[in-house]
């Protein structure tokens, strides 16, 4: 009964595609599955949307949308109407084609990225053995869309949003991928289906998942960072900071499209948990081995949904880094201690299995974590000035 | 360490974020349309007109007998959006004092336009333009609906009292005086005219006036 409801999607596609000739079936069953997640993603960020307006204003101790719907549960889709609605504006100066390929491309580049997420057991559109790879550098392409809208737009406040998006977003690239590569490492695979599989299995009822390593925490740490800035979110939201530059990269943009901009950031957010929560956390698989009866795919969006949480609680404790301390950061403490916790986990993965890789890990990663943290971020401190020609 | 901060930042906020359910004392939003604050003495927006309804000079409606305003058009000349537009009359009518006054034949507040900075109840001398508390002016006419004649300008002192009773009582105690000083002055005025009367009249009796003898 279980493992039917587990498989109940996988069983739902086979039966559908019974009706068809076999000649059919491998295409059919593609563009069902594509179907599927194109329906099903836009839905969760309708859901986070209205999430994270009613977690931003609880954790500022209001209300939150609470009007249309019961508990303004259909806000998302009065919003929806209204930015369908608007008026598509372009502007006169704007290189119209660019203009309005930019939201297009960002949109299908984010889209991409859930062709290879194993979404429950037996649940993965594309099964490729380098899936990690491709979902990189089709993640990578979404900042050519950011590019694009900034630059089409011909506004300074696009322009300059775009190119701090585009810095930012390299810089923090390096390493995001710096802390994906500990798993390739010990898992011996790109591919993220072998790669949830290796995290699936059991000791005393607990599960092997690599955040509960060393070198896996502290690279989950890095990569929940690195993906933070990543997706543009608070506290690394330069880009689209209100306060400086209007909306950033999308000042141009209104109605549907600005909509889609709106679509593919949260795309990008819930993908980036998807692969951070396969690498790291197990995927769908479930946190207790008594607990495995339940759903694989309740485990997965469950854990997105955390993981979305956590980016609304962050959005709602930090203010915003200045341009230098978001450079700083990545260059001076992100990507060392990435480069350290390859090292580490090289380490772990030639010692034998006992207490003593445990000890030596994670005093490693300790000790320099408390160093960098010291003296690589330390402040500067501007004390009273003095001018030698005045006294 | 590095990231103690954070994690203080992140306690503050789950602390909200709970709290915010438990406790009611938390959340101070009002719920705008069905609940509703009291206004405070002091809130504004747009001004109005004041009339007396202790009527004076009669003809037309009761507002257009007792508007104070007697279109000396400083308000209109010092308004910074320019948004105020009146109209002076030709003849005169008595105001609250017994003196002979213009009165507006057309006052006309854009409110489109104001921006509620209350320069002209400042300037005013005459104690006729006031600032309102009804702020719920929205229409689906954005010209004719907002713009504001004098019949909708007017309300009523008592409508002054309620809505800024201290403001209203210290007008009315200036008002009073004003009115006291004049009273004052008419009566000496007058006492001074009926003894110069009656002095003369005494002087014509006690010269007896030869001309008339004469005739």
């Amino acid at each position: 009964m279980f493992d039917k409801l587990d498989q109940i999607f996988v069983l739902l596609l086979h039966w559908l595609l019974g009706y068809l000739p076999a000649v059919l079936r491998p295409a059919v069953g593609v563009v069902l599955c594509v179907a599927v997640i194109v329906c099903v993603f836009p839905a969760i960020f309708a859901f986070c949307v209205w999430l994270e307006r009613k977690g931003l204003g609880r954790m500022q101790n209001r209300l939150g949308p609470n009007r249309v719907g019961p508990f303004g549960l259909f806000q998302p889709i009065a919003d929806g109407i209204k930015s369908l609605t608007k008026e598509d504006l372009v502007p006169l100066t704007a290189d119209a084609v660019v203009h309005f390929l930019a939201p297009v491309v960002l949109v299908v580049a984010v889209f991409m990225g859930f062709a290879v997420l194993p979404m429950g057991r037996n649940m993965v559109l594309v099964d490729m053995d380098s899936s990690l790879l491709f979902y990189f550098a089709v993640g990578a392409t979404s900042e050519l869309a950011v590019f694009m809208a900034g630059w089409s737009s011909r506004n300074k406040y696009s322009l300059l949003g775009a190119m701090r998006a585009v810095a930012q977003m390299i810089s923090y690239e390096v390493p995001l991928l710096m802390s994906s590569v500990v798993v390739v490492m010990i898992t011996g695979s790109l591919s993220l289906v072998k790669i949830v599989e290796a995290q699936n299995h059991y000791t005393w009822g607990l599960p092997h998942w690599y955040i509960f390593t060393p070198w896996g925490f502290a690279a989950f740490i890095l990569y929940a960072i690195a993906a933070t800035a990543e997706t543009n979110r608070s506290p690394f939201d330069l880009p689209e900071g209100e306060s400086e530059l209007v909306a950033g990269y999308f000042t141009e943009y209104s109605g549907f499209k600005f909509a889609l901009f709106f679509l593919g950031e949260y795309l990008a957010m819930l993908s980036i948990s998807g692969v951070g929560a396969t690498l790291f956390l197990g995927g769908w698989s479930s946190p207790l081995e008594i607990l495995n009866w339940v759903p694989s795919w309740i485990w997965f969006f469950g854990k997105l949904m955390v993981s979305i949480f956590v980016f609304i609680w962050l959005r709602g404790t930090l203010p915003r880094l200045r341009q230098d301390q978001l450079m700083n950061f990545a260059w001076k403490f992100v990507l060392p201690l990435t480069l350290l916790n390859l090292f580490v986990a090289a380490l772990w993965r030639f010692m034998d299995d006992n207490w003593l890789r445990w000890v030596v890990c994670s005093a490693i990663l300790m000790a320099v974590y408390a160093f960098m943290g010291k003296v690589g971020m330390r402040r500067e401190h501007f004390g009273p000035r003095r001018y030698r020609y005045a006294e | 360490m590095l990231g103690e901060g954070i994690l203080k930042g992140l306690l503050e906020t789950a602390k909200n974020f709970a709290g915010s359910y438990v406790s009611k004392e938390r959340l101070t939003t009002v719920q705008y349309p069905e609940e509703r604050l009291a206004p405070i003495e002091n809130s504004r927006v747009f001004p109005f007109l004041v009339y007396d309804v202790e009527n004076r000079d009669g003809g037309g409606p009761d507002w257009e007998a007792g508007l104070r305003c007697t279109s000396c058009q400083i308000c209109e000349k010092e308004c910074p959006p320019k948004c105020i537009f009146i109209e002076k009359s030709k003849d005169k009518k008595l105001d609250y004092l017994g003196k002979a006054q213009f009165y507006p034949t057309r006052f006309d507040i854009d409110i489109s336009v104001c921006m509620s900075c209350q320069i002209c109840v400042e300037v005013c001398p005459f104690e006729s333009i006031k600032m309102d508390k009804h702020f719920e002016q929205s229409t689906d006419d954005r010209f004719g609906g907002l713009l504001l004649d004098r019949e909708q300008l007017a309300k009523p002192n008592e409508y002054y009292h309620q809505i800024h009773p201290i403001e209203a009582a210290e007008v009315d105690a200036r008002l009073a005086a004003a009115k006291a000083v004049f009273d004052a002055k008419a009566k000496a005025a007058a006492a001074a005219a009926a003894a110069k009367a009656a002095a003369a009249e005494v002087a014509a009796q006690a010269v007896p006036k030869p001309a008339s003898e004469g005739a």
